[in-house]
């Protein structure tokens, strides 16, 4: 202790010594209670609620992807669907259109074909017609001839000759 | 953000308070100290003291303005001095004598012997002693080959200069760490804001890169101590830097309370040590016959590391204020007022280095005394 | 004349050790930092605390000569 007496910037100062111990100890143990207390445990909070939150989030943002994959998985599925709804509509339509296309072909020939026959029908009736008529109007006329060539006796006396004649030939 | 809402901001003023802070740092350090400095010169020429003393004088002043003392000085000298006689608290003989110190401070060459509860004093160069025989110089003092009095003397527990910027650090703490406690119980999760804003990151700072390096995962307990000592440390530092009245104590540059703070370390140390701790100084890993030889060498280091630890930042905020001083009495030593060309810019270099100095000596005192304490918590060494 | 302590000698000698041991602890430091620039952080702790350690034999070394001196 005389060695640290030597000089007074090296030798404690009971005074100070004592109230420094104790101005220190009350700052500590009312910083402890009253400060460090709340915000080490403010600070650790926040920090877990940050963290937690981040853990959050990244869980939502995966649990998004997910949906979204999901969605797009099902927008496909139905685009995909759509398209093959629309495909077969159209094969549909273009079978009915040349199934309408061939009935349509072969009714229209089946009609002309009848129509034809009818024509022709027509055509042999009304030509058996124009027969008949110009044969009764043939007869008609060789009766009339004939009335006007036998009006006459001595003609059918000659032909009544020569028909004879004829017979002895014969 | 109109006008008046960046003049209320809380940063401006906060600026502000830093701005001036750091101008009174360095304008009054190289202002006001000149004025410190001249006092001896005065004094000394009053007492027709030869020129061949003025080194001598030059060192006994920086070293009185390193010291304690019983008033609160602001400037002037003799009967123009401004400043603030502060209570002296003497536990004598007779029992507990308190009065102001400007009661009996007209003579502090130790040749008055006054009395206060009927106890004779004497005041010595701002110290109290009970009278001795009366030496050739007339002062009642016995003087040893060093220059200082052997006489007996009473217990000082004096509200001194340090003490009470000891209480102003202690209320100035208090209040901004319970305002701060406050405002993150009010803003309970969310961002932190003004002060808060400010002490958080240092207080983070102390957790991940103090204690849960050399402490892990049992610094929780501990974390009180640190954080206080850390802050402590670091505003009595800066308080320290301020020439003038908040600050200018040289707290931390006292020997009597970077004890106190080591021994708080010691006493946590010693407290908690283990098991393995004390196997570690007791049995040492050695062959038993260097037992002799490293027993005692264990023992030693543990009273070697608070000591170390007292010396350091006494030592260290100590050498600063004497460099300062010392770059300011190259003005006086070279009677020659253009020097402050050079010193003045030396003295503002320095103060700028003694702020990082003031962050780092709190920084090393609190992870070292971590280190201790982790050192005395361990579970098993490497080998 | 020379005149003073010669403890003042001491305390240079104490704070050439320190020096160059601060100069060693620093220099390797910052080449631990160079080669590996993400361990910065530990390095720069681990640094301060060997500097403070060393530094410490010259604050003994100080604190000595003000023992010595008056």
């Amino acid at each position: 202790m005389t060695l640290l007496a030597l000089n007074p910037l090296v030798s404690p100062d009971p005074g100070l010594f004592i109230w420094s111990t104790v101005a220190f100890l009350l700052l500590f143990f009312l910083l402890s209670k009253f400060a460090w207390k709340p915000i080490v445990k403010a600070l650790d909070e926040r920090e877990r609620s940050i963290e937690d939150a981040l853990a959050k989030a990244e869980m939502a943002k995966e649990e998004m992807a997910k949906l979204t994959n999901e969605n797009e998985l099902l927008l496909k599925q139905a685009r995909s669907e759509r398209d093959d709804i629309l495909k077969q509509a159209k094969i549909l339509k273009d079978q009915i259109v040349s199934d309408a296309k061939v009935s349509a072909q072969t009714e229209g020939s089946k009609m002309i074909e009848k129509a034809r026959i009818e024509i022709e029908n027509q055509k042999i009736a009304a030509i058996a017609e124009v027969k008949d008529q110009v044969a009764t109007l043939s007869i008609q006329i060789a009766e009339k001839l004939l009335r006007k060539q036998f009006e006459d006796q001595n003609k059918q006396n000659a032909l009544v000759t020569d028909l004879l004649k004829e017979v002895k030939l014969n | 953000m109109d006008l008046s809402q960046i003049l209320n901001s809380k940063k401006l003023v906060h600026i502000a308070f830093y701005a001036v802070f750091f101008a009174c740092v360095t304008f009054t350090v190289s202002a006001q100290e000149p004025e410190k400095v001249e006092e001896p010169h005065v004094t000394r020429s009053e007492m027709n003291a030869p020129h061949e003393e003025k080194e001598e004088d030059i060192s006994a002043t920086i070293l009185h303005h390193i010291a304690d003392s019983h008033e609160w000085h602001f400037w002037g000298e003799g009967e123009h001095k401004v400043s603030v006689p502060l209570p002296v608290i003497l536990w004598t003989q007779n029992g507990l004598v308190t009065f102001l110190s400007n009661k009996h401070d007209e003579n502090d060459h130790g040749t008055e012997i006054f009395e206060e509860k009927g106890q004779p004093m004497v005041n010595y160069h701002g110290k109290y002693y009970y009278p001795g025989q009366k030496n050739a110089e007339g002062a009642y003092v016995e003087i040893d080959e060093n220059g200082v009095p052997t006489n007996a003397k009473p217990l000082d527990v004096s509200i001194t200069k340090n003490v009470v910027s000891l209480f102003l650090s202690v209320i100035v703490l208090l209040l901004v760490f319970t305002g701060i406690a406050k405002s993150y119980r009010v803003r309970e999760m969310k961002a932190p804001k003004g002060l808060q804003s400010i002490l958080e990151p240092i207080i983070i700072f102390v957790r991940d890169d103090i204690a849960k390096p050399q402490l892990g995962h049992r610094y929780a307990a501990f974390m009180p101590y640190l954080l206080t000592v850390f802050f402590f440390v670091w505003l009595n530092n800066l308080m320290g830097l301020i020439p003038f009245f908040p600050g200018g104590a040289n707290l931390t540059g006292n020997i009597s309370v970077t004890m106190m703070l080591a021994l708080c370390t010691f006493v946590l140390t010693t407290v908690n040590g283990n098991k393995n701790y004390w196997g570690h100084v007791f049995t040492p890993h050695v062959p038993w016959w260097l037992y002799p030889l490293m027993i005692p060498v264990e023992i030693i280091g543990l009273f070697t590391k608070p000591i170390a630890l007292m010396i350091r930042l006494f030592a260290n905020i100590t050498a600063g204020h004497i460099l300062i001083l010392s770059l300011i009495s190259l003005i006086f030593i070279l009677k020659s007022v253009f020097v402050a060309g050079i010193a003045v810019p030396f003295v503002i270099f320095i103060s700028v280095i003694e702020l990082v100095v003031g962050f780092i000596q709190a920084f090393i005192f609190t992870i070292l005394s971590a280190l201790f304490i982790g050192m005395a918590v361990e579970e098993h060494t490497a080998h | 004349m020379i005149t003073g302590s010669i403890a003042g000698i001491g305390a240079g000698l104490a704070a050439i050790g320190a020096g160059i041991g601060i100069g060693q602890i620093g220099g390797k430091a910052m080449e631990g930092m160079a080669r590996q620039p993400e361990a910065a952080g530990r390095i720069q702790t681990a640094m301060l605390i060997a500097a403070a350690f060393v530094e410490a034999v010259a604050l003994f070394g100080v604190v000595v000569a003000f023992l010595g001196t008056k």
